[in-house]
């Protein structure tokens, strides 16, 4: 970890959305950083709160009548108080967006360049000549056949990676330091997905900039990110460097999203190891530790205490909120690494069993 | 139903499958101007008991020939042959009988259950449709029974589909599916609308009905990885044709077609130590049906095409490898391992 100042810096964020049923608790109080460069990796299911920190982070839930608390630091600046004006000179320009859905995300009756145009000069006083030449240098760089002509064409005249291509050509027009990506490669097929992964990589080296990929994908963040934010109902229950997540997980939902895939290169004997019930309401979240009601190895005072995202020991860079002891996590760990059963794995470590909701 | 004739051999046999939906143009006089060729010319035989995979990407083909085995769509040309009875011409009582035994589980949990209907009387609709089970009380106890075998609580028979969340929803549908007791499943994308944590659940009650009931299913899907857990065979398709097709094992060890090692390539492993390998994806677009290239089908976008690609279709042949591969160039063990294919071995 650098110790140098991280480009975006999160502090305990909470977003809240009034609604008829009630408060929606979308996003619970989360902390985390970005680093110049670097890409962190926020997984999650849906409803774990992922996209909406991130619309927030640009502000685009101001309108909704959602309630933001806590800042969120860029450059110095909190994102979370900056007048709306300030906030737009900033959104699109020094950080970008790109979104999932490539099809409902760009305009159907404007020219791609057109729409490439307004990008360039929403934040740069430049001719319409010079904005053109810069959406054709755009589509060029993100790998586009023959720009000059494709420039002119509509969003249905391209395929849907052809589309993302455009979408992150959009996100790339005024070079951001921030690209935030949210399951850019979702509405995508495995190879086009590839091609899109492979885009975002080279550009990131070549521009510099850092990106948060937000993603339900374990596949994707690990060929991504170099960090990872694991997010459960509004929470971020575990974050360390990618390798530490997947080799040495402690968190009993990272475990439950590891061992609930099947793996290219894994055994096709082992059944998968489902991780049972259902995403909390957020309106009425659990009490104690959120993931307690499906939880395997929770014990009747995790019904109660709210676990905070505090270091694993010996291990920087490493938290996790988690009532277990670190010991009992690391040897709990070690069973399902081997194979064993959550009930297995209890008996072995001795520790009496829950029974998950 | 099934006759000693019957019983042996593959349970589905399917011959030079084609489907083309015309392309029209002209609003009262509609003329044909052309043809999506969505499956042009399959062949397959699905064995008792197994599980077939069919894997491919938007447009290839998979969910057409799907519903063309459900008869939920007529063929242009070809056969499939049912129990000895070729299904693609029968009508009426016949079709009726062959569409008991052939049933479909559905990807979208959401849109494929009646919102105003009871999951009771969604589950036993197969009942009423066919005229079985016609005393109520015994109906009910038949589809609680149902629900208890996909793991629901048989107390909710009376509740709504929107009062289940979504891995319950597709319980739910598998329950339907299975309510005739069917002698082929089709599963068309079954978990790819869920989260990661429901899909587990789902994909472990469809392995675990395949081995207590011996159920014989097609698994269509477009995740590799899932389709390597569930299945015994793969056929991969490109383009309305199967580019290769064989056992499980073999195929993901040894894939020699090159769209299916760029396929397997491009899967991304959960394991960022394998991170350092730099990639190389298929570069281009999937063209379009409507306008398949000449010759083998992916010679635009292969990187071994030769001249002779572009010009000959190459059939689908034995190339000692235990699957049958349609490729002039099929891909040596050194260019698996040098196209980073996790499966490889």
């Amino acid at each position: 970890m650098s110790a140098a100042e991280p480009l975006l810096r999160v502090e305990d964020l909470r977003v809240e959305f009034p609604t008829e049923d009630g408060i929606v608790h979308a996003v619970d109080g989360i902390t985390y950083q970005v680093h110049k460069g670097r890409t962190l990796g926020i997984v999650g299911e849906s409803g774990s709160g992922k996209t909406v920190s991130s619309l927030t982070t640009l502000g685009l839930t101001r309108r909704q009548g959602a309630r933001i608390s806590g800042r969120i630091l860029f450059e110095g600046k909190d994102l979370v108080t900056l007048p709306e004006d300030e906030l737009r000179a900033i959104r699109g320009n020094d950080i970008a967006m790109v979104f999932q859905d490539p099809l409902s995300s760009l305009h159907p009756l404007y020219r791609v360049g057109r729409q490439l145009t307004e990008a360039v000069r929403a934040h740069r006083d430049v001719s319409k000549a010079k904005a053109r030449e810069r959406a054709v240098e755009l589509l060029g760089l993100v790998g586009i056949p023959d720009p000059a002509r494709r420039v002119d064409e509509y969003p249905h005249e391209f395929s849907g990676g052809m589309r993302q291509r455009v979408m992150i050509a959009m996100a790339l027009a005024n070079e951001p330091k921030l690209l935030i990506a949210d399951e850019p490669t979702t509405a995508l097929d495995v190879t086009v997905q590839a091609q899109i992964l492979a885009l975002m990589e080279r550009l990131q080296r070549e521009l510099g900039m850092a990106i948060v990929i937000i993603t339900h994908d374990l596949g994707v963040v690990a060929e991504m990110a170099d960090d990872i934010a694991v997010m459960y109902a509004g929470r971020i229950v575990e974050t360390a460097s990618a390798t530490r997540v997947f080799s040495a997980p402690e968190h009993p939902y990272t475990w439950g999203l590891l061992k609930s895939i099947p793996r290219l290169d894994g055994s096709r004997e082992e059944d998968l190891v489902p991780i049972p019930g259902t995403p909390p309401s957020l309106i009425n979240p659990p009490s104690g530790c959120h993931f307690h009601p499906r939880c395997p190895y929770a014990q009747p005072d995790h019904a109660r205490i709210d676990p905070a995202l505090e270091p694993v020991p010996d291990e920087p860079g490493h938290h996790v909120a988690c009532l277990l002891e670190a010991d009992v996590r690391r040897r709990l760990w070690e069973q399902l690494g081997a194979g064993k059963t959550p009930e297995e794995a209890l008996a072995e470590v001795g520790l009496p069993g829950a029974a998950p909701a | 139903m099934s006759t000693a004739v019957g019983a042996a051999g593959p349970l589905m046999r399917v011959r030079d499958l084609v489907k083309h939906f015309p392309i029209t143009r002209g609003i009262i006089i509609q003329r044909k101007i052309g043809a999506v060729r969505a499956v042009d010319g399959v062949s397959l035989e699905i064995e008792r008991g197994e599980t077939l995979g069919i894997v491919g990407e938007t447009g290839c083909g998979k969910s057409t020939t799907a519903k063309l085995m459900m008869r939920l769509l007529d063929a242009t040309a070809g056969e499939i042959d049912f129990e000895g009875i070729d299904i693609t011409r029968v009508k009426g009582a016949r079709l009726k009988a062959i569409r008991r035994e052939v049933q479909m589980i559905f990807q979208d949990p959401y849109s494929s259950l009646n919102p105003r209907k009871t999951v009771g009387s969604i589950i036993g609709e197969p009942f009423a449709i066919h005229r079985l089970m016609r005393e109520k009380g015994e109906r009910k106890r038949e589809v609680q029974r149902l629900m208890e075998t996909v793991g629901l609580n048989p107390e909710h028979y009376n509740r709504y589909p929107h009062e289940f969340s979504g891995g319950q929803r597709q319980r739910i549908g598998v329950a339907r599916a299975l309510a005739l007791n069917p002698k082929l499943l089709i599963a068309d994308e079954p978990v790819s609308a869920l989260d990661v944590s429901i899909q587990a659940q789902v994909l472990n009650l469809l392995r675990d009905l395949q081995r207590r009931l011996g159920l014989t299913v097609v698994f269509i899907a477009h995740d590799l990885s899932v389709v390597r857990h569930m299945c015994d065979r793969v056929a991969v398709m490109y383009l309305g044709k199967i580019v290769e097709i064989g056992p499980n094992d073999a195929l993901y060890a040894f894939p020699r077609h090159p769209y299916t090692g760029a396929l397997l390539a491009a899967v991304p492993v959960a394991d960022p130590s394998l991170h350092g390998s730099e990639r190389h994806p298929l570069g281009g677009d999937v063209p379009s049906p409507a306008n398949p290239p000449s010759g083998c089908r992916f010679h635009t976008r292969c990187p071994k095409a030769q001249a002779l690609c572009s010009t000959q279709e190459p059939a689908l042949e034995d190339k000692g490898s235990g699957t049958l591969v349609a490729c002039h160039y099929p891909l040596s063990r050194e260019e698996v391992a040098e196209m980073g294919v996790r499966s490889a071995r």
